[in-house]
Parts: C-alpha cells; structure tokens; sequence
C-alpha cells in the first residue's frame, strides 16, 4: 500500500480490498469491545438495581452525566454499573466514527486526495454530533 | 415489573428481532422500536435510542463478513455517506420537535413501506453501460465478483441517488433504524449499481449513519443505559445466530411471516400515534 511502484498511485481494486479488509477487523473488534463492556456494566447494575421498580412510559431525559463522553468516562472510574454500560454505547457509537478516520488516512495513503476531502466531511458531521453540546 | 425482569423481557424480545431480521435479510432495527413501544410501553424516544445503539452493533458486526467476497464499494458508500450522515442530524434534529404520535405515525407508513418493497419482485436491471459525467469525476465506477470474473459496472443518476441517500438519512435518525431498504434503493433503482453492491455497500454505511444520529441521541439525553443495554445485547446476538442459520430453503417463508408481523406493527403504530397513545 505504502510502495512506490507506479501502482500505489492509482488506487486500485486490490488495495480497496485490503483496506477494506482492515476495516472490517476494526469494526468487528470495536463491536466484540463495545460489547463485552456493556455486558460487564450490565452485571454490576442488575447485582445492585435488580429488584427496582422500572418505568419509562414517561420521558425525563438522562441526567447529565449520562451524556458528555468526558463525564461518562469519569463516572465509569467510580464504578457505576449505569455508567460503564453507558461507556460501553459511547465506544460502539466510536466504531464506525473510527472506521472513517481509518479512511481518511487509507485515501491519503492512495494519493486520492478527493476523497480525503468526502471523508473529512463524513468525519465531521460524526464529531460534531457526538460533541455539540445542546 | 422490576430492572430484573424488564431487561430479561426485553433482552428476549430484541433477541428474536435480531435473530428473524438477520434470518430474513429485513433488518432488525425495524421492529425493535414498535416492540418496545407497543408491548412495553417504552417512551418513543427512549425506544428510539436504544434502537439506534442496536443498529450499529449489527451493521458493524456484519460488514466484516461482505468485507472479504469484495462487493461492497467504499467510495460510493463515502461519498453517499456524506448524504446520509446529514440526513441523519437534520432526522435527530427534527425528532427533539415533533411530538412522539407524529413519530410514530411516521414509523407506521414506513413499516407498510417496506413490507411492500419487501414481497414486491425486484426488477434486474441489466449492467448500466455508460457513466454519468459526476460519476466519472468521482470515480464511482467498480467492479465486483460474478461467475465469469470480475465485472465491471458502470453509475449513472448520481444527483438522484445522493437525494435519496439524503432521505434515507433523515429517516434513519428520525426513527433510529437503519434504513437499508432506502439505500439500497437510492444506489440500486436510482444509480443503477448491481444489487449485491448495492446492499453490501448499503450495510457498510448503516454504521456510520446510525453513529451521525446516535452522538445527538446520547448528547440529548435519549439512550437510556438500562434501557439501551438489553436491546443492544438482545439484537446483536440474535442477529449472529440468524446469520449464522441462513439456510435459504425455510427462509422464504418466514420473510412472509416477519412481513407480515411488520404491517400488523406498522398499522397498530399508525393507529397510535393517530389516538394519541403514543
């Protein structure tokens, strides 16, 4: 990918599949990641909130620090079950978020610096919906 | 009921979803959130976080396996995603001021939609042979695996798919789904791709959709932990073991049933949403 050969210039069908390939071990790693997370998260909060009454017929909105990636992370330190989980999602959301950084690098590295700009695009419409604060 | 039962329920419920929408090809997502509303009296918004959650775990999930037969075109599914992701905040964007009931109507008329679309014949275009003039510029040309080699295939319409690659995105975030189904049409009746790289591009850009919509959700306040938990978990096993059974010979008919379980949610979402119960 990273050669010299007239090829790596222009991009061609064999290098998207690599890259591609790569990709798809990025996501499925992030998903297995998210997951096992939300699982270890899911233990604690039904060990200690099990027997709770439950109601989400009315919506409240979550408090907080359930919402800012940086308060999450925070609050997972202190061991709550909500949180964890909560940072659980918060990695899964990053998994695709991280797949097109991956290609922007991946364009780059191709010389296919149209497509570097179509993906920052992509990158920064994620960003900013993941951080905008409302 | 208590946090122990409800997530017990519900993990089950999300479990079958996953599992008939990967069986089915139909995409679980779309019956998550009228499960969750109709059977658990789950606030729309609530349900519609959780689904969106749900909805990257799978598509992210299974893009790894389409990655490999070498299908899926990643500059058309950038370029379009550059559509859809905004698509996708305008549609979270718009969820925050509408009322739930018109959500759900919404849902509904998509439900019946894509039970259509889904017991419709597809009608095979033959390869398209000549390029727009954008599509050149953009290189969105490809070509993908077929019995006699690879083919080449040619995109045309290109302004038209990006539209409705745009719509897709607005519903996806409007009703956290992924809407598949919408994309695969915008690149396979309107840009005139084979339908193979069509759906396996569609499935590679659902992640990204969904994650544009989901940043908002989380921010806002609508993905509930204990709520999301569950339904992710429930989905995204469910949808490894139906992928993992797809024997063609039963599926068939079980894409009847699970069609006809999605008119039956989306006349029941409508009629809701009309009487104010949602």
């Amino acid at each position: 990918m990273n050669d010299s050969s007239p090829d790596a210039r222009k991009p061609t069908a064999w290098n998207d599949v690599k890259v591609e390939i790569i990709i798809g071990t990025l996501l499925r790693s992030g998903v297995i990641t998210a997951a096992a997370v939300v699982l270890a998260g899911a233990g604690l909060y039904l060990v200690r909130h099990g027997h709770a009454p439950i109601d989400y017929s009315t919506f409240h909105g979550e408090p907080a620090k359930l919402r800012m990636p940086s308060d999450i992370i925070h609050d997972t330190l202190g061991g709550s079950g909500r949180a964890i989980i909560q940072l659980g999602l918060l990695l899964l959301i990053a998994t695709p978020i991280a797949r097109v950084a991956f290609s922007v690098v991946a364009f780059a590295i191709e010389h296919d610096y149209l497509y570097v700009l179509v993906t920052l695009i992509v990158l920064a419409v994620l960003l900013y919906s993941l951080l905008a604060s409302t | 009921m208590n946090v122990l039962e409800f997530s017990g329920l519900v993990g089950l419920g999300s479990l079958l979803a996953g599992f008939l929408g990967a069986l089915t090809g139909l995409g679980g997502g779309v019956v998550v959130v009228p499960m969750l509303a109709l059977l658990f009296h789950v606030n729309i918004r609530y349900a519609i976080g959780a689904s969106l959650v749900s909805v990257i775990a799978t598509s992210s999930g299974a893009a790894a396996a389409y990655v490999r037969e070498g299908y899926s075109n990643i500059r058309i599914g950038m370029f379009l995603e550059t559509a859809t992701t905004i698509g996708a905040v305008c549609g979270a964007v718009i969820a925050v001021h509408v009322s739930g009931s018109a959500i759900a109507i919404v849902f509904g008329i998509v439900l019946l939609y894509s039970a259509y679309l889904s017991s419709r014949n597809r009608i095979e275009h033959g390869p398209h042979l000549q390029s727009s003039k954008l599509a050149v510029r953009l290189r969105l040309d490809g070509t993908y695996p077929t019995d006699e080699g690879r083919q080449a295939y040619h995109v045309t319409r290109v302004p038209m798919g990006y539209s409705m690659a745009l719509g897709a995105g607005v519903l996806s975030g409007l009703l956290g789904i992924g809407g598949g189904a919408v994309k695969v049409l915008a690149m396979d009746q309107g840009m005139k791709i084979p339908f193979k790289v069509a759906s396996t591009t569609s499935n590679f850009m659902i992640g990204v959709t969904a994650a544009a919509s989901a940043g908002l959700y989380l921010n806002r306040g609508y993905i509930d932990p204990g709520m999301a938990m569950p339904v992710m978990l429930g989905v995204l096993v469910g949808s490894m073991i139906g992928a993992k059974l797809l024997v063609k010979a039963k599926v068939k008919a079980l894409r009847y049933l699970f069609a006809a379980v999605i008119v039956v949610l989306g006349i029941e979402m409508i009629f809701n949403g009309i009487t104010g119960r949602i």
